[in-house]
């Protein structure tokens, strides 16, 4: 013990403990147990976030982990036809169309592009739901299923969704699929059970070159504001006028 | 994995261009097309009905009956699809407890039940209640019982009651015109008011619906009146059977000219959806679009009924051109739905490619079913008219 601790003794122990607990003792008069927790309901108050997202395309670099973890994370069902998010790659030649292709939604990446040299540029995009502030998806859902959250988040109620797939139909983004076996839609919720705790959504958890950033519209401390402020934004489909609430950095009119 | 990879190059064979990844699945499937199609042919032959009621069409006394039994016989069924085709059917009913009102879908709930209760079944109760009274007294065994309770226990059938009754359906026939306007316009409406699919997205979609409705309904129970007449072998009345021909011409071409107008204007204003819809129409809907709804489907039947109706011939030419041109507007109606509802989704909302629709014929979803669907308003409408005879008790207006 003594070697393990060599300017401890016992007497110096005592005092120190006494310390402490004299220490702790005082906090626990005058620290208000229910105030603290009324501090902490503030913190999770949900009318006090306003969730977004903002995605930066030069950074992208087309790697399909943002799509693996969100379907590990969220249950989504592993068949290349539902995605909660997915990554295109855009290749814009030098003459002619532009070509857009998701293989299995960027999740095994992408094959080499040959013929280089006919090529103006290519670019990936991440696409999720868009959280719409005024979301077409919402409007039309029949029994309310699909609702918009006070924090800003759209979710859908999959203890009341009857399966219709209106929601399906009017979303612009298609980032709705119906789940098959659950059989009700199904949708990114921007990992709504991570981000009430204070953490990250898993697909920009897990991106390694920061091209997703997530945080909150309202607060100047957050990341997101900063990014708006750097960088110039579009968002998808604005003639639509669903207010979207994912901020693309660097894309074109090609990105829709 | 090996057998989810085989299922998903099965599925994406038949992508060209890009397609959204969660678009591989078409999500409103033959249900969905069945169901504009079944209240179409409600709204049609209710209007059909109205004709004779309101604007006192006297050729048209014969049918007045078939169509509103026509009518129930078809809204009984219209919900059918769309029940079926709900991912979680049994919480079918949340869309009448608790509906959310900025649905369109929720809201057609309540035109549906307002449709149904209010106009159509009250309407066929007073119509029907003189005879319930009469055929109680006159039957015996269960179908007294039926008629019993048929009448509701109004049987008062003096000449003040009866003239009371031909008063209120008249109103309730004023109240229904606007109704059946209301409950075909609105499916117009669900499919119109999504801004996200171009295909779909005219405030003309509404009114294109209601007259292809008029037209389908004319033509469905001309097709009834003369079907029934035959395995019936009574004599068909040719003038009530030449104002079918005559209101089906005036509806097809007001409806062909809107369709038209629509397809006009989309080429015209030429929007950033153009290409790839111009590509599926030329593709994917070459058959469905261009050979079955507007050339069968109108332009023929078109000039059949103006010869037919106009033509100097033998009445049983005359039918014969009729019966073909009925049958021929009801494929190029329900090609107009199938054209609608599958052909919105066909291509991509990335307007960068295009999809197919593979047709099952088993399963919930298939085309066994959607038969049914189709035939299921033809046997209650028959079950109806055994119990409800349309031909019998038929009296001009007023006496």
């Amino acid at each position: 013990m003594s070697a393990q601790h060599p300017g401890m003794s016992r007497r110096d122990f005592m005092e120190n403990l006494s310390t402490k607990l004299t220490l702790w003792l005082t906090l626990a008069a005058t620290v208000d147990p229910m105030a603290l927790l009324a501090e902490a309901q503030k913190d999770n108050d949900p009318t006090q976030h306003n969730y977004a997202m903002g995605v930066d395309i030069h950074k992208c670099i087309g790697c399909g982990r943002c799509a693996v973890a969100c379907k590990e994370e969220n249950h989504v069902p592993k068949e290349p036809m539902f995605f909660r998010t997915w990554i295109e790659r855009y290749v814009v030649p030098i003459k002619g169309e532009t070509h857009v292709e998701s293989p299995n939604g960027g999740i095994n990446g992408f094959n080499q592009v040959e013929d280089d040299k006919s090529i103006l540029r290519t670019f990936f995009v991440p696409k999720l739901c868009n959280h719409c502030e005024q979301a077409p998806c919402v409007q039309v859902c029949p029994v309310g299923a699909t609702f918009t959250t006070r924090d800003g988040v759209v979710l859908v109620d999959e203890t009341y969704c009857v399966g219709c797939r209106y929601c399906i139909q009017a979303c612009p983004y298609g980032a709705r699929y119906l789940h098959p076996e659950e059989k009700v839609a199904d949708k990114c919720t921007f990992c709504y059970h991570r981000i009430t705790k204070g953490m990250l959504p898993a697909c920009v958890e897990v991106c390694p070159t920061q091209a997703r950033v997530f945080g909150e519209l309202d607060k100047s401390s957050s990341p997101l504001l900063r990014f708006l402020r750097f960088n110039e934004v579009n968002v998808l489909k604005p003639w639509l006028n669903t207010k979207p609430k994912v901020f693309y950095a660097g894309a074109d009119g090609e990105v829709i | 994995m090996m057998d989810l990879l085989a299922t998903a190059g099965e599925t994406l064979s038949g992508v060209t261009g890009y397609i959204y990844p969660n678009e591989y699945e078409l999500h409103w499937s033959i249900l969905i097309v069945v169901y504009p199609y079944l209240t179409g042919l409600v709204a049609g032959a209710f209007i059909l009905a109205s004709l004779e009621r309101v604007f006192k069409v006297k050729a048209l006394q014969p049918v007045y009956r078939l169509s509103l039994l026509g009518a129930l016989a078809f809204l009984i069924v219209a919900p059918l699809p769309l029940l079926a085709h709900l991912g979680r059917p049994e919480r079918a009913l949340e869309m009448f407890l608790t509906p959310h009102t900025s649905s369109a879908m929720a809201m057609f709930g309540f035109v549906y039940a307002w449709y149904l209760m209010v106009v159509l079944l009250l309407e066929i109760w007073f119509d029907y209640r003189h005879d319930f009274v009469v055929w109680s007294n006159s039957s015996r065994g269960w179908r007294k019982i039926v008629y019993k309770i048929l009448t509701l226990g109004a049987t008062d059938i003096s000449p003040k009651a009866l003239a009371w009754d031909e008063k209120i359906g008249r109103v309730i026939t004023i109240i229904g015109i606007p109704s059946a306007f209301l409950l075909h316009g609105y499916v117009g409406f669900i499919f119109g008011s999504v801004k996200a699919n171009p295909w779909w997205s005219s405030v003309l979609m509404p009114i294109v619906f209601l007259f292809s409705a008029i037209v389908s309904g004319i033509a469905i129970i001309l097709l009834l009146y003369l079907l029934m007449s035959l395995l019936r072998g009574r004599q068909i009345d040719m003038s009530c059977l030449n104002k079918l021909g005559e209101f089906l011409l005036y509806a097809m071409i007001v409806d062909f000219s809107l369709e038209l107008l629509d397809f006009v204007h989309r080429l015209y204003e030429s929007e950033e959806s153009i290409n790839i819809l111009s590509q599926m129409i030329s593709s994917r809907l070459f058959i469905s679009l261009i050979v079955t709804q507007i050339i069968i489907g109108s332009a023929v039947p078109l000039v059949g009924l103006a010869v037919a109706r106009f033509a100097r011939m033998q009445d049983e030419m005359r039918r014969l051109l009729y019966f073909i041109c009925a049958v021929l507007v009801q494929i190029g109606i329900f090609s107009t739905r199938w054209n609608v509802v599958i052909g919105g989704q066909l291509f991509s909302k990335s307007l960068r490619g295009l999809t197919i629709y593979k047709l099952e014929l088993f399963g919930i979803e298939g085309l066994l079913v959607a038969s049914t669907m189709l035939i299921m308003p033809f046997v209650i409408l028959y079950v109806l008219s055994r119990v409800m005879p349309v031909w019998m008790g038929a009296k001009p207006r007023g006496v």
